[in-house]
């Protein structure tokens, strides 16, 4: 259930496209979802699926032209960001919310001093001066386990670890306390030892500092490590969004088992061989009318092919877009379900 | 730093010395000698001559008495200007190619820099589509049709502007944008480039999700990396431009060092010849050091240590 009261974030029909010279990419075909504050989201979906595109048209990163925000509403924390100017979308990027990328190798400017990146956001948002703000950024360096920040903070990047960078730029878009912080993929370039370390720290900040978490990834593992809540994105819509215990659980879309069943898994007795989704996306160019998913669905049905399935509440929280719920579907065996009870 | 220079300095002069080697050799293997061309002279003369400037000996004997002149500083007397030392030629010459080149550097990097970031700050826009004009036309319009379009219109038609000559401020604004034009073209395209590359960065997506305003953007993150390429190739080019152009000083009558270069060879004047070239060699080294110096300032990756 949506509680109005603890909504942070609620995005609601968004829906973002790219103007090229082949044509209209609908990258984002309609997608809602909210975040609670203090919670973590967790929208999962292979490449290209848009997921990156809908968590940067929250902060309004993408570029303007040739993306644009076709229709849709972003609502962040009683305000609709859809509507703001470029200067008040300045003073909520980086103060309210905070943003993460992909790679840390190239996410840090190479020529400026890592203490001086993370002061420039407490410059001007908090209006500190040059030695407050370097005070604190030194303790956010703390804060995020990097050790000596007394002396890393007038270091460059280079200097750094490909861990340590990424703990840096949590400790940049984390250090005027935002409200949300948006997690692009944080922990795909980094090894697995390290991604561990990256995750458990952004689990120890979301509690001391209270912050609500988006997280973009296609990692199954990372989601189940850090997420309460998960939605998964297929060609621009979102397709099943639940509790982590429900979509690891009790998935019910097609899609959802697909990504389930292609992890490899430590419990299972016997050598079974991972199964893969055949097939591709479909082009974004002409997204089709119907299920995207249709085309590589063992159990697509003809009406699959003509209509966008509505959504369906499975649970309090656990909704799907897909014809199978339909009463007059026939009753397919959840494979995952199945798995896991066996 | 210190070790640093050193060895750079002994790089520096084994460069030199390769220079100046493959130069001597070079040099003699043009058919002629430089009293061949001008009128026929009476054998004994000839013998005299070459006696005199110890043409006579065998090619690696006057090799070493070269370098070992050479290790004086002691470039020689030339061969065809009457009474005159390569020093002292290139010392009278050389401070006025150096005035002119390094205004020349000086317009084209302030003017092609800026237009170069202009342009690159309104992409596709108006400032980028005139910006790319100047280029072309920078780069594909040869430096004496400027000159001579400049001698028209400002010195013959608006007559504001001394058309050729030397010694005062008015006589170097002509070939200074004669000369400096390409170099705007050639660093605005450079600037323009780069900008838009780093534009693309994730960093500047980093810096944009701080919230920083555009301006703010352009100026901490975007220019310092996109000078980089620029500081690069500007020390072969200030070094070049600094040691003259014979076509420019030749249309406005400058009297730099530009007409010794093609003199020298044209005429076999074997000091000069290695004086001009070996000056030039000391030149472009040190600028392609200063360079290196420079380069480390702007990007701590590259940054020298001890």
């Amino acid at each position: 259930m949506v509680d109005k009261n603890r909504v942070l974030l609620e995005v609601n029909n968004l829906k973002v496209s790219f103007d090229t010279y082949a044509g209209e990419v609908q990258a984002v075909r309609g997608v809602t979802f909210h975040v609670n504050k203090g919670e973590t989201l967790a929208i999962v979906g292979e490449s290209g699926c848009g997921k990156s595109v809908t968590s940067q048209s929250i902060m309004k990163l993408i570029p303007m032209p040739p993306g644009r925000i076709k229709e849709g509403s972003i609502k962040f924390d009683g305000r609709e960001l859809t509507k703001l100017t470029d200067k008040q979308m300045e003073s909520v990027r980086g103060s309210e919310i905070g943003m993460i990328f992909q790679d840390p190798m190239t996410s840090l400017n190479p020529t400026m001093k890592v203490g001086k990146q993370i002061m420039e956001g407490l410059i001007k948002h908090q209006k500190l001066n040059k030695k407050e703000a370097k005070e604190k950024a030194i303790e956010m360096l703390k804060l995020v386990g990097i050790p000596t920040p007394e002396k890393r903070v007038d270091q460059y990047p280079h200097e750094f670890s490909g861990g340590m960078r990424q703990r840096a730029m949590i400790a940049i878009a984390l250090a005027c306390n935002p409200k949300l912080l948006i997690a692009d993929e944080p922990t795909t370039a980094l090894d697995v030892t390290i991604q561990a370390q990256i995750l458990d720290l952004m689990r120890d900040l979301q509690e001391k500092l209270d912050t609500a978490i988006i997280l973009i990834t296609h990692d199954l593992g990372v989601v189940a490590d850090i997420a309460n809540r998960v939605a998964v994105m297929y060609a621009g819509v979102i397709v099943e969004t639940g509790t982590l215990d429900e979509i690891f659980y009790n998935p019910q879309h097609p899609y959802t088992w697909g990504l389930l069943q292609s992890v490899p898994r430590l419990d299972t007795k016997n050598k079974e061989r991972l199964v893969p989704i055949e097939g591709t996306p479909p082009d974004l160019f002409s997204p089709p009318k119907g299920c995207p998913f249709a085309a590589r669905c063992e159990h697509a049905m003809r009406i699959c092919k003509e209509e966008f399935p509505e959504k369906t509440q499975v649970s309090d929280n656990h909704y799907v877009h897909c014809w199978l719920q339909h009463e007059m579907a026939p009753k397919v065996e959840n494979p995952v379900a199945e798995r896991r009870e066996g | 730093m210190g070790k640093y220079i050193t060895k750079r300095l002994i790089y520096m002069v084994i460069s030199i010395w390769l220079i100046a080697t493959v130069t001597f050799f070079l040099m003699h293997a043009i058919p002629g000698d430089p009293f061949t061309d001008s009128k026929k002279l009476p054998p004994e003369i000839m013998e005299n001559l070459k006696r005199k400037y110890n043409l006579d000996k065998p090619l690696i004997v006057q090799y070493f008495l070269y370098l070992k002149n050479l290790a004086k500083g002691d470039l020689g007397i030339s061969l065809r200007y009457k009474n005159r030392t390569v020093n002292g030629i290139l010392f009278s010459a050389f401070p006025n190619s150096a005035k002119l080149g390094l205004a020349a550097v000086g317009v084209g990097v302030t003017l092609g820099l800026t237009l170069g970031i202009i342009a690159a700050l309104n992409n596709k826009g108006f400032f980028d589509y005139f910006a790319i004009l100047v280029a072309v036309i920078g780069v594909s319009v040869p430096s004496f049709v400027l000159a001579g379009m400049f001698q028209y219109w400002f010195g013959v038609q608006l007559e504001i502007l001394p058309v050729a000559g030397w010694g005062k401020l008015k006589f170097m604004i002509l070939p200074v944008f004669a000369l400096g034009f390409r170099l705007i073209a050639f660093q605005a395209r450079l600037m323009r480039t780069n900008m838009i590359e780093i534009m693309g960065q994730d960093y500047i997506k980093t810096a944009k999700a701080k919230g920083l305003s555009k301006p703010a953007i352009v100026v901490k993150h975007v220019i310092r990396n996109a000078i980089l390429p620029v500081i690069t190739v500007l020390g072969p080019l200030t070094a070049a431009i600094m040691t003259g152009s014979f076509v420019i000083e030749s249309i406005f009558g400058i009297p730099g060092m530009g007409k010794y270069f093609v003199d020298a060879i044209n005429q076999r004047d074997y000091t000069l010849i290695l004086g001009t070239t070996l000056f030039y060699a000391t030149l472009l080294i040190m600028m392609v050091f200063v360079v290196d110096i420079l380069y480390g300032i702007v990007d701590p990756r590259i940054r020298i240590d001890e």
